[in-house]
């Protein structure tokens, strides 16, 4: 007996919208499972990781400064992946567009004026591009796997980081600790509402970056281009897109997002550079970029929850006594059965019994 | 009834195939006696193939029953297909390439046979029926006629009682076919009944005894080839009368080279494809210049790279005596060159797009009014696409539906319409009717035809030779990746044109 999988002759139009959806709910049954294996009420526990992080003012800003990043990695690789490039180094353009626009506030301590944090933004962004560009120019050039070389360039940027805060940049004044000299007042960007919390305009930053990027994909002959690409290589060349140059773009604007990330990360809610200065949102912006159905507008939704995800772990460590690790379980759980749904979709199952049919041989 | 039926080898009784609400086959009665050569024919999607398939045990009807030397039989697989004596040959070869012809025979046979026992048996059938192969060949060495005969042998040493043929003439040479047909007449003659698909009405009356004509998935008539004629046939094929092709007036004494090709050399699209040799020919205004030529011989490098898909060097390919060999497909639509690929979906058209995004992927930077900066006017690309519809006639379920949701006559004269609406310079067309309805075929034929009245130098490469005899003012064939001269249709014949397929292209000059 074999499960075959059939594709279906047209989808149905509602259930590409409903399977998101559905993803998650079936994502939210399995952890109820989960926290009853662990011997928690799962309503309880439910309510701890995905109601309580949301109850409260605070705890809402808390949710914006870690969606801001998700958002605009996941708008970036929704662009990457539609356009059949597959960047799975976000999280090191991140950390490398952090450590570019840091440079500035940590190497120029003494140049405090208002042109600074736009300067490091520029800077996030370049640095993100630059290392999204290595994994491109070996694609475009010797057609290496971008899933590997992108990958492998994230454990790069993370000794890079590593080194630099612990060597050259450790903080003069910090007592020996792994971190840099804390930025100048110049170099943070603002907080939104300093009187309920923390959120800062890097939030809105992403979001106008994802609606923007939403805009170019539907609208632009650029976007047009990425489709065309992604879902038919063949009239892509007979349209005269070049898909070498793709590559190019797809890489550089995903590298961009992620370097602005980084740099909004740390020139928003720590202030400083630290050992890590991501808890894997560039793997998490993956997840994001699926849920948000490859559409960079679906992507501030989808970033809000998995950002939800991360408070969550934090909220059952603190009131259930279980080890935040839960978070990335929930996250693997959200893209399996999105792309279960997703899949299921496009497919239907069929049992079959007996031997595989073969064509004539 | 039972008596009767017991002369009969094969026996279909009210067979049915529905796809959703789609009838495939409806209620279809067929029967062959042993020994019998019947022809199947019927258009692209008559529904053929739905019911070969359902012989061959890949498919399972859902109604009605299917006798077998008087018995009733459920055909669950392939397998017992052949165990029961059925064979067949596929239009699409199902061959492995890398291994020999000994090899792949092995695969279909019981296990327990050793290759060098299939070996010494495929040479002395491929022998006794003329049709000579080595059982330690490769796949990837033979030409697409031998590759045939492996597919037959590898039926015949099963000993079939029936052998079905899926359009096995399409991909040979009219020579191969005459060939081809001989052992078929043999076969028959030893009591091995065959069942002939095809839509070419001309070997049908000469090869076969009786034919099933099929239209819309049901039977409408059951004749003896041989007492009709093939305008009749078609009829009873097509349903209405086929559109006639207008003859126009040709030489043009001013007619000026438009698209010149010069010492064209291109290696392989892939490994095991052909590469072109110093390739030659220039096609003028007003004319069109056919390339006939069996597929797989170079005519999709010779595309790509008068497309632009592939640059050369500047000078192989000229257009209006600029070099354009450099220049990209885009740069190439700019100067007046217009391409109709052979692949519909997923090279001319992307198939899960609509038709208005299809129309942006050849006019962008064409139409002045598609583009505002870097954003696309939607508005506009459905108003070219209303205006296409509406010129060449393209049918469709609702108003921009995707691509792959067209029939394959009705995409074609929407691929090629997008191209040549707002007028061309050079139009080249690879396959133009290809898996095409007769009614659509007829149609795109005359438009190539209008096109250059209007003073466009057209450029055909078919594998269809009635097609090109039917509208090209010259004709030359491609084998191997080498072009023969071109010589004036009028001045050359089928036999002629058929020879030059196998690559002998001395005979070219004497027909001057």
């Amino acid at each position: 007996m074999r499960l075959e999988l059939i594709k279906r002759s047209a989808p149905a139009p509602a259930m590409r919208f409903l399977s998101p959806l559905l993803g998650l709910v079936l994502a939210v049954i399995a952890g109820a499972i989960m926290f009853s294996a662990l011997g928690k009420a799962p309503d309880r526990a439910l309510y701890a990781f995905f109601i309580e992080p949301v109850s409260e003012m605070w705890s809402v800003h808390e949710l914006l400064i870690k969606a801001a990043p998700l958002i605009l990695m996941g708008a970036g690789l929704c662009i990457c992946f539609q356009s059949n490039n597959w960047n799975i180094g976000a999280e090191g353009q991140m950390i490398v567009g952090a450590i570019f626009g840091a440079a500035l506030p940590i190497l120029l301590p003494d140049v405090q004026n208002f042109l600074i944090l736009p300067l490091m933004l520029i800077f996030g962004i370049l640095g993100g591009m630059l290392y999204g560009f290595i994994p491109a120019l070996l694609k475009a050039k010797f057609k290496t796997n971008e899933i590997l070389t992108s990958l492998m360039l994230v454990y790069v940027a993370q000794m890079l980081l590593d080194w630099i805060v612990r060597g050259p940049w450790r903080n003069p004044e910090g007592l020996n600790f792994p971190e840099s000299r804390r930025f100048h007042e110049w170099a943070r960007i603002p907080e939104m509402f300093p009187a309920d919390g923390r959120a800062n305009w890097g939030f809105v930053i992403a979001v106008v970056v994802a609606i923007a990027l939403g805009v170019m994909l539907a609208k632009s002959l650029k976007g047009f281009e990425v489709k065309v690409i992604g879902t038919s290589p063949k009239a892509a060349q007979f349209a005269g897109f070049d898909s070498k140059k793709m590559i190019f773009f797809a890489f550089l604007l995903a590298g961009g997002c992620a370097g602005l990330a980084g740099i909004i990360e740390v020139a928003g809610a720590t202030g400083q550079l630290r050992p890590t200065v991501s808890p894997g949102y560039g793997f998490t912006a993956i997840i994001v970029a699926y849920l948000g159905r490859l559409n960079p507008i679906g992507a501030i939704v989808a970033g809000l929850v998995l950002a939800l995800t991360y408070l969550g772990g934090e909220a059952a460590q603190i009131s259930l006594g279980l080890s935040d690790k839960i978070a990335r379980v929930f996250q693997g759980l959200i893209l399996f059965f999105v792309l279960a749904c997703d899949t299921l979709i496009l497919y239907k199952i069929r049992l079959s019994f007996g031997a595989a049919t073969k064509g004539a041989a | 009834m039972t008596q009767k039926s017991a002369e009969h080898l094969l026996q279909l009784d009210g067979i049915s195939k529905y796809y959703g609400s789609f009838k495939a086959n409806d209620r279809i009665d067929l029967s062959i006696m042993p020994g019998e050569i019947h022809a199947l024919l019927g258009e692209n999607g008559a529904g053929k193939s739905t019911l070969v398939k359902m012989l061959y045990g890949s498919l399972q009807p859902d109604e009605g029953q299917i006798l077998w030397q008087g018995q009733k039989v459920n055909i669950a697989n392939p397998a017992e297909a052949r165990t029961l004596g059925i064979g067949m040959v596929f239009q699409h070869f199902s061959l492995f390439d890398a291994l020999t012809v000994a090899e792949n025979i092995a695969l279909a046979m019981p296990k327990d046979q050793k290759l060098s026992d299939i070996s010494k048996r495929l040479e002395a059938v491929s022998q006794e029926y003329g049709l000579p192969l080595k059982a330690g060949a490769r796949i990837h060495d033979l030409s697409v006629g031998e590759r045939q005969r492996v597919e037959i042998v590898r039926c015949l040493l099963q000993e079939p009682k029936l052998l079905i043929l899926d359009e096995p003439t399409s991909v040979l040479t009219p020579q191969e076919s005459e060939d081809l047909f001989k052992v078929l007449r043999r076969l028959s003659d030893e009591g091995t009944a065959i069942l002939y698909i095809s839509h070419k009405l001309a070997e049908v009356q000469a090869l076969c005894q009786n034919a099933t004509i099929l239209r819309h998935g049901e039977v409408v008539a059951d004749c003896i080839p041989a007492n009709e004629t093939p305008l009749s046939l078609a009829k009873m094929m097509v349903g209405d009368d086929i559109h006639e092709i207008a003859p126009r007036a040709t030489g043009s004494d001013d007619a000026k080279v438009i698209l010149k090709v010069t010492g064209l050399s291109a290696t392989g699209l892939t490994g095991f494809e052909t590469s072109l040799k110093d390739v030659n020919f220039s096609v003028r205004t007003g004319e069109i210049a056919g390339i006939a030529g069996i597929a797989g011989n170079g005519q999709n490098e010779l595309f790509a790279v008068l497309s632009g898909e592939r640059t050369t060097a500047p000078d192989m390919v000229q257009i209006d005596g600029e070099p354009v060999g450099g220049l990209s497909i885009l740069q190439r639509r700019k100067k007046g060159a217009m391409f109709v690929s052979e692949e519909r979906l997923g090279h001319a058209a992307v198939p899960e797009m609509s038709l208005s995004d299809n129309v942006v992927l050849t006019r962008h930077g064409l139409e002045d009014d598609l583009q505002t900066g870097p954003f696309v006017r939607h508005g506009t690309a459905r108003k070219l696409k209303d205006k296409i519809t509406e010129m060449f006639d393209v049918r469709k379920g609702n108003d921009d539906p995707p691509a792959m949701s067209l029939s394959g006559g009705n995409l074609q004269k929407f691929v090629l319409g997008r191209e040549v609406m707002a007028g061309a310079k050079l139009v080249i067309v690879n396959q133009p009717t290809w898996g095409v309805d007769a009614g659509s075929a007829a149609q795109l034929r005359q438009n190539l035809i209008d096109l250059a009245a209007t003073g466009a130098a057209i450029l055909v490469i078919s594998q269809d030779l009635d097609e090109l005899f039917e509208i090209s003012d010259r004709l030359a064939t491609m084998a191997a990746g080498e072009l023969s001269p071109f010589v004036p249709t009028a001045k050359t014949n089928r036999n002629e044109v058929g020879l030059k397929m196998t690559g002998v292209f001395a005979p070219a000059e004497g027909a001057h």
